[in-house]
């Protein structure tokens, strides 16, 4: 029951379709040997959908989050985000999408550390040239979705673990994504404060979030309706768990 | 990104990294202070040379007849030997030019050496004797604030009578007055009958030292050899005059001297123009100097911000990696670094100009230099900081710009 394989080069996704990928390869000439870290992926993600990657390193989940989250281009197939085929975007093109259309949560939360949390969230609405004033209320606005409200003018060190995981979950918020795309968003908190980053997207999936999720760690990808499976660069299983 | 918020954000960075931005605006400060300080000397010293310099020792309108120039910037020693050899101005010479100039003229003569003056027991070492005759006050804009000038009588007569500085005055007669004293010069007796208004300092000379005696008095004889003078010195009252005084000056010289047609001048006829011409010599080695001098200090500055950028790209790397990943496209990384660069050139540029005209008004004040400072190196004093500052950040700020977001996020 595969959609992927009804997908054909040179049609366009159904509406619904956020995230489409068609026999994505990446391969990184490495010297001596070419590294295939991708062999032909093919992956349909609908419209407010919560889905875990998980596999084991080397699998080439990295990978096909970067391709998903535009931060690199494949060497083969095709890529959809939102109906725009961004496989073969230029660089100026790809940071636009970046922009506006993904979310990005990291491991190490990558907050600017002289900045408040408020100036935090701002940044991505800065490239999007919003002006200052929007700018502050949009920040607000996310900072209090996930109940940062109180800590807004505080600096990174001056926040917990988890309330810097949720400064970063509002700055990838705040433009509105497409998608949401967390990188191992819970490898850097204990269990506590993991399950209550857990609950935060939980409950952005219920307001109608679309959620991608990379993960190595089963309980953690046990939180998403859908879990798909990397092994050796293709897809190994792809589950969704029954409502 | 807007420019504003570019702007701002660098502002930031400067102030977050004080220390390191301290470093790196140093070479452009430095560099915008000797612009400063070296325009507002050459600016002041050219506009003390033609205002006063020049008019004070020569005169407008005014020529100089002589044996050799008075003011000559590096000549060789061949040339000085045959000035040497040339014939001095002898008396019978100067009565002849200052009789046969035919437009309206004042003429002087000038003898000038310098020794020692003493009165009562005191000295005053060094200082300017002057034997003239009585037009030399007229000439030379020499006022008498008491007593009075010595008369065409006491010049031809050779009467041992002297007119003093306002410094040799204070000196010698400083609670008394100097009216009808006796000062002694070379162990002879001069009777005080002047004394000049002061006339202050000229690149930190006194210009108050000096007693004028008339040109026959036994005075002439201390400063000269027998029978000659220095200078006879001719005032016009037009430049016109001046020339034609000069062509018939040079005319009654050379037919005295038996010149034959090929043959050069053996005096020479100095004006104003000379000593401008001096001086233009050294501004000449100033304007090679000087800008050379700030080039080095500000492709200094350049390098050092150009290496401290290096260092912030390489330090921010993951944040420019974040940047990225957000939205950010070359272009706002690129004026993010540009900016950076500039602000922190800018900065140094604007404490360098404070600087430097801070220096140039303590120099003026506080040393015989007259410096002042011109407004134009003001404005470019901060454009060039700022295009420094331009300059040395592109190559950082392309780097930055170039950087994959991918290694770039992984760095830690």
């Amino acid at each position: 029951m595969s959609v992927a394989q009804e997908f054909r080069t040179g049609d366009t996704p159904l509406p619904d379709v956020i995230i489409l990928t068609y026999k994505l390869t990446r391969e990184y000439d490495m010297g001596s040997e070419m590294v295939r870290a991708l062999r032909g992926v093919s992956l349909q993600i609908r419209r407010n959908e919560y889905v875990a990657v998980m596999g084991p390193s080397g699998s080439g989940k990295s990978t096909l989050m970067n391709l998903i989250g535009c931060l690199d281009t494949p060497s083969g197939g095709e890529y959809w985000l939102n109906g725009h085929k961004v496989s073969a975007l230029d660089d100026d093109a790809l940071a636009r999408i970046r922009n506006k259309e993904i979310g990005f949560v990291f491991q190490t939360f990558n907050l600017l550390p002289r900045a408040t949390a408020l100036h935090n969230v701002e940044l991505p609405l800065i490239y999007a040239g919003v002006a200052a004033r929007a700018r502050r209320a949009q920040a607000e606005h996310a900072l209090t979705r996930v109940g940062l409200a109180d800590r807004m003018h505080h600096k990174p060190n001056e926040l917990s673990g988890g309330q810097r995981q949720r400064v970063a979950i509002a700055r990838a918020l705040v433009n509105e994504p497409s998608i949401l795309l967390a990188d191992e968003p819970t490898g850097n908190l204990d269990s506590a404060t993991s399950a209550e980053i857990m609950q935060v997207f939980a409950d952005l999936h219920r307001q109608g979030q679309t959620v991608v999720m990379v993960t190595h760690e089963a309980d953690i990808a046990a939180h998403a309706a859908r879990v798909v499976t990397l092994r050796d660069g293709l897809v190994a299983a792809d589950q969704q768990k029954a409502a | 990104m807007s420019f504003i918020d570019a702007v701002l954000l660098a502002l930031q960075q400067v102030r977050a990294q004080k220390l390191k931005s301290g470093f790196s605006l140093i070479g452009v400060f430095i560099g915008v202070t000797f612009l400063i300080a070296a325009w507002s000397i050459v600016n002041g010293v050219n506009l003390y040379m033609t205002d006063k310099f020049a008019g004070t020792l020569v005169g407008v309108n005014t020529f100089h007849l002589r044996r050799r120039p008075n003011f000559t910037p590096n000549i060789s020693d061949s040339t000085w030997r045959s000035w040497a050899r040339r014939p001095r101005i002898s008396f019978s010479d100067a009565q002849a030019v200052a009789e046969g100039i035919t437009v309206p003229v004042m003429t002087a003569w000038e003898s000038v050496d310098r020794s020692t003056v003493e009165a009562r027991g005191k000295k005053m070492l060094d200082v300017q004797l002057i034997a003239a005759t009585e037009r030399y006050f007229d000439i030379k804009n020499l006022r008498i604030t008491a007593g009075r000038a010595f008369t065409t009588q006491e010049v031809r007569s050779g009467a041992p009578v002297i007119v003093l500085g306002y410094d040799v005055a204070q000196k010698l007669f400083a609670d008394r007055d100097p009216m009808d004293q006796r000062v002694h010069i070379g162990g002879l007796p001069y009777r005080v009958i002047g004394v000049m208004e002061r006339q202050g300092k000229l690149l930190g000379f006194s210009l108050d030292r000096l007693v004028i005696a008339p040109a026959l008095s036994p005075l002439q004889d201390l400063v000269n050899p027998p029978g000659v003078v220095d200078a006879l010195i001719v005032k016009a009252t037009t430049v016109e005059d001046m020339r034609e005084a000069m062509s018939e000056a040079e005319g009654i010289m050379r037919g005295r001297r038996h010149l034959r047609p090929r043959q050069d001048d053996n005096f020479v006829l100095e004006t104003s123009e000379g000593v401008l011409n001096f001086w233009a010599g050294i501004q000449r080695i100033l304007v090679i100097i000087g800008p050379g001098l700030v080039g080095v200090s500000l492709v200094v500055g350049g390098i050092v911000i150009m290496n401290i950028m290096l260092m912030a790209v390489a330090e921010r790397t993951r944040e420019i990696g974040l940047r990225k990943s957000l939205g950010a496209r070359r272009q706002d990384i690129l004026r993010q670094f540009l900016a950076e660069a500039t602000a922190i050139a800018t900065v140094g540029a604007a404490l360098g100009v404070a600087f430097g005209v801070g220096l140039s008004v303590l120099l003026n004040a506080a040393t015989a230099l007259p410096a002042r400072v011109s407004p134009a190196s003001i404005l470019l004093g901060v454009i060039i900081g700022a295009g420094v500052g331009i300059v040395a950040g592109v190559y950082p700020a392309s780097r930055a710009a170039r950087l994959d977001p991918i290694a770039a996020l992984r760095q830690e």
